[in-house]
């Protein structure tokens, strides 16, 4: 059932590729772009948070360094844009590696691993805020060049063919951990670590691996990130914007599943929007609106809002029974 | 197969386990008993390489494995089960026995297929949907023992797997013990639950506050004053000799 439900779910993502030529409206096509963003930075966080257990506080440690990469790279070695999103990719995985492996080393669990993210994060940001390489506090600017060869895009519809394809490959990699002796392996460790070392599993070296998948995919996130804004600075790189959403994305819409980023990116980005009409564009009124939706979530479905279905029939069953 | 020498242990002021030997030939059912906090589990911990020890040396096959990390000895074939039973709670009592089964099969439909033949082996086939938390404290030592079984041990160290079951389920379990070994794993099992450690063992240690008190063929090991001394108090057994002998006169 499970293998099936997660072909669906790429069948889904390939049936969205030509959205753009049906919707033209640059404010919706915005908005899918932004969905996907957001499915994308949710699952890399899922693969590493949901499936691995290892729930992080400091995503945009990941994000903020793909990011950079791909801006310091071509702003400043004059590297393709389009072979920055890659070498993006691989900084990320980089720094998953060295948070993972420094915080597995030495065993953090549970909220002192989060709060090692957290720390690993803020540092930096630090540091990005005092070099000069990455522009310190003024940020950096990249010099707009709408071509496809620039990896900018004069209309939406190019961006959003590369942020479905990511996020599709997002999507694939929990698909695989759903299928595979690693992904196995990695819930076994989030369920109970010691049996799973008592049963040859090299605990150490599957977090390792997840962090490194997550980070990789994180990084990605960053170069696109920076294509389509054009613009980066430390805040917004490492601040704790990105690794909120990162982990809120999963926790709404069901850690630990291949669906559940996708319906989570969806419900926040449109509830974002909502309230943005609402409120007009209060700053920080979003951060308000995610604290009451977690606390909506967590009280009312632990599990998500993929779990909504099972939880429906659950309750059906039960009132069938009393009255039987 | 197993060879452990002159293992110390101390928590703080505490010796858990101190200058401990003993050996495991291959092929066979050792037992190691004795009262709670006598060491036993500690001991167990030393030897599948989760706790460290201050002294002593672990051979496992003739090459020394003190030190190694319990994955590498679980690939070498040596793998224990834990007296308080930790399955992976979220996951099926097939899922659970696949990871069992990963060790040695790196595809996941194989290992899902093998982990269906273990829990056949250990009486669990109508339960391999379940959820592992669904188990009863018997089904849940039985799935203690199935993951186990499924890495393909060639020795195994079993936990206390009959504590907290009732007789009809210990009168199960022996026979499919007896099963493991007659299919060619040696094992080694710590026990409290005498009517099991005599129909299995071959040879039987006893530990008490952290040495080896006896050791012996069980029928000597219980008639061992030592023995009945380390389970009832000081002078125990003179007093049981007592009462027997004026029984009879």
């Amino acid at each position: 059932m499970r293998r099936t439900s997660g072909i669906a779910v790429i069948v889904l993502l390939l049936a969205l590729a030509p959205l753009p030529l049906v919707v033209r409206s640059q404010y919706w096509q915005h908005f899918a772009i932004v969905t996907l963003y957001l499915a994308l930075l949710g699952q890399a966080w899922n693969l590493l948070g949901g499936y691995g257990g290892q729930r992080s506080f400091g995503h945009s440690a990941f994000f903020g360094t793909g990011a950079y990469a791909a801006a310091v790279l071509q702003l400043r070695l004059g590297i393709d844009p389009w072979a920055c999103l890659p070498l993006a990719g691989l900084a990320g995985a980089l720094m998953g590696a060295i948070v993972g492996g420094v915080s597995f080393r030495y065993g953090l669990r549970g909220s002192y691993f989060a709060l090692a993210t957290l720390a690993f994060a803020e540092v930096l940001r630090i540091l990005a805020d005092s070099l000069d390489i990455t522009g310190a506090g003024v940020g950096l600017q990249i010099p707009l060049g709408q071509t496809a060869a620039n990896f900018q895009f004069a209309t939406r519809d190019g961006f959003y063919w590369v942020m479905l394809a990511l996020t599709a490959l997002a999507t694939a990699a929990a698909w695989w951990l759903e299928n595979s002796r690693f992904g196995a392996e990695l819930v076994a460790v989030r369920e109970n670590e010691n049996a799973a070392r008592a049963l040859g599993v090299d605990a150490t070296r599957i977090k390792l691996g997840a962090a490194v998948l997550s980070g990789a995919l994180c990084g990605l996130a960053g170069s696109f990130y920076v294509q389509y804004y054009l613009y980066l600075d430390p805040r917004l790189a490492f601040g704790p914007e990105v690794s909120v959403t990162a982990l809120l994305v999963p926790l709404i819409g069901g850690v630990g599943t291949v669906l559940g980023p996708l319906v989570g990116a969806l419900v926040l980005r449109s509830l974002n929007e909502a309230a943005s009409v609402i409120t007009g564009n209060a700053p920080g009124l979003n951060l308000v609106l995610y604290g009451v939706l977690l606390i909506v979530i967590l009280w009312g479905l632990p599990d998500g809002l993929v779990s909504l279905g099972s939880r429906l029939r659950l309750r059906r069953g039960r009132r069938e029974l009393r009255h039987a | 197969m197993l060879e452990v020498t002159g293992i110390s242990k101390r928590f703080g002021g505490l010796a858990a386990v101190s200058d401990v030997s003993l050996t495991v030939p291959a092929g066979s059912i050792t037992a190691l008993i004795g009262p709670n906090g006598a060491g036993k589990t500690t001991l167990f911990g030393i030897i599948a390489g989760f706790v460290s020890a201050d002294q002593g040396s672990v051979r496992f096959d003739g090459t020394e494995v003190l030190g190694l990390a319990s994955h590498l000895l679980a690939r070498r074939g040596l793998v224990r089960t834990f007296q308080i039973v930790q399955p992976f709670a979220g996951l099926s009592v097939r899922e659970n026995i696949a990871i069992g089964c990963h060790l040695r099969e790196a595809s996941r439909a194989r290992a899902l297929a093998q982990a269906a033949a273990v829990a056949e082996r250990v009486g669990m086939g109508a339960l391999l949907d379940r959820p592992a938390t669904s188990l009863t404290i018997a089904g849940r030592k039985r799935l203690e023992l199935a993951r186990a079984l499924a890495t393909g041990p060639r020795l195994l160290l079993l936990d206390e797997v009959m504590a907290g079951l009732n007789p009809a389920e210990i009168a199960e379990l022996v026979p499919l013990i007896r099963g493991i070994r007659d299919s060619g794993v040696t094992l080694l099992l710590t026990e409290h639950v005498m009517q099991a450690v005599m129909s299995l063992a071959e040879r039987v240690y006893v530990l008490n506050d952290g040495r080896i008190a006896a050791e012996g063929r069980p029928a000597e090991v219980v008639a061992d004053p030592a023995v009945i001394e380390a389970y009832l108090g000081h002078g125990a057994a003179a007093r049981l000799a007592a009462q027997a002998g004026g029984a009879h006169a």
